[in-house]
């Protein structure tokens, strides 16, 4: 009987697990035979009867409530044993990452500290010397030009008049291998150094805009335009405070 | 309905007793929750919290007993009977007998009882029922029908026994 094979299939088409295509044909076969249309629609009445009963019981809600509880309490000992690698793991993360920030911090401080030795030599040096200068003008107009070809960018020289400070001329430093500038003032019988250096070549030094001594010379230090500027001295801080201000404000 | 409601009301249908069924629900979720890692993400997670209650059932002592008692997919593959008798009216008295299915429900083989309340009323997949009773979709399809089978002939011995 040709029916026998959709009966086999019945269930499966009522329970919606046969294939779109199947399901189109048995579709097709159900509008034509009474037989298995009769067969289906007492499965389907079976199906419904017990999707009815089925709910049949509910929770005590005293006992939904002490699963509520089970489910939400906390559970102390083996939330933190299973924690405790994670927890150690972390601190030592922690502890190294602290140690590695100290370390560079201090790196960075010695480097710092070896750059202002270096510039504090060359001043001293500058100041000893015979030649202290290589171009020798008060003229700021002089003296930037002269610069010009010697080292890879350029700066403004302050305009010095109404001020107690004299320019004596300039001339090429070196750092790390880089070229800079080194200008020396006067103000009164102290003597200055002005040193200009691309930020680029003291990479070392991380040290923001500051004031520091070394070796009991007065330091000032700041970064503008990708420049760092140093101004080192044996004057007082208030001079080498002004002649800060004045570079500055010639940018 | 909540899966626990859900979880519940299939627990009392294994079990047949409230303390029973609350004992079973109370495993069932301190097993979750503990083996809660061997779920995996995008599984199907009302299978797989269904499978662990239905084996907490299976290891239990009225789980054992039940399935103890009753062979697996007993009856073998008997033809279906015709339909020939149903007619208009006889749906309509079905229709209106659900308290015999409710009892006759009750009284199936729990595998039968299970398999059909998770198919008519829980509406899982053959797949999903398939990974609930860990046996494969043909065992789900046959014991199905076994099932429906059995149903309607306990359904119909009770009407029978009512009717005299």
């Amino acid at each position: 009987m040709a029916c026998e094979l959709w009966t086999e299939n019945l269930d499966a088409y009522f329970d919606g697990e046969l294939p779109a295509d199947e399901a189109r044909a048995f579709n097709e076969h159900l509008r034509q035979c009474a037989t298995c249309a009769a067969e289906g629609l007492r499965r389907v009445q079976q199906k419904r009867a017990v999707q009815a009963v089925g709910q049949r019981f509910t929770p005590n809600p005293a006992f939904r409530a002490s699963i509520q509880k089970s489910i939400a309490a906390p559970r102390q000992s083996p939330w933190g044993w299973r924690w405790l690698p994670v927890f150690l793991s972390a601190t030592a993360a922690t502890l190294l990452i602290a140690s590695a920030f100290l370390l560079n911090l201090q790196h960075d401080r010695r480097s710092e500290q070896q750059l202002l030795s270096e510039l504090v030599d060359q001043h001293v040096a500058t100041l000893a010397s015979a030649n202290p200068v290589d171009v020798v003008s008060s003229d700021r107009h002089t003296v930037k030009p002269w610069f010009q070809g010697k080292i890879p960018f350029t700066f403004n020289v302050p305009e010095l008049q109404d001020s107690p400070f004299v320019l004596v001329g300039g001339r090429v430093a070196y750092v790390s291998q880089s070229p800079g500038a080194e200008l020396i003032f006067r103000v009164r019988q102290h003597q200055m150094s002005v040193f200009i250096f691309q930020e680029r070549g003291l990479r070392e030094a991380r040290e923001n805009e500051a004031v520091r001594t070394a070796l009991s010379f007065q330091v000032r230090t700041w970064r503008h335009n990708g420049l760092r500027y140093f101004v080192i001295g044996d004057a007082s801080a208030q001079d080498l405070d002004k002649l800060s201000e004045l570079i500055k404000a010639a940018g | 309905m909540p899966l626990f409601e859900r979880l519940y009301n299939f627990a009392h249908w294994l079990t047949q007793d409230r303390e029973e069924a609350e004992d079973l629900v109370q495993e069932t979720y301190a097993k979750a929750l503990k083996g809660f890692s061997s779920f995996q993400p995008g599984t199907n997670f009302r299978a797989w919290i269904y499978q662990i209650l239905r084996n907490t059932f299976l290891t239990s002592r009225t789980g054992l007993k039940s399935t103890a008692t009753v062979p697996l997919d007993l009856g073998g593959d008997d033809e279906t009977v015709p339909a020939a008798n149903d007619t208009p009216e006889s749906i309509l008295l079905q229709r209106s007998d659900q308290q015999l299915v409710q009892e006759a429900l009750g009284r199936l083989p729990v595998p039968y009882r299970e398999v059909l309340l998770l198919c008519e009323f829980e509406e899982m997949s053959y797949q999903e029922i398939s990974t609930t009773l860990a046996v494969p979709v043909g065992t789900v399809m046959s014991r199905l029908s076994r099932a429906r089978r059995a149903l309607r002939d306990t359904v119909q011995e009770l009407r029978g026994n009512k009717g005299t």
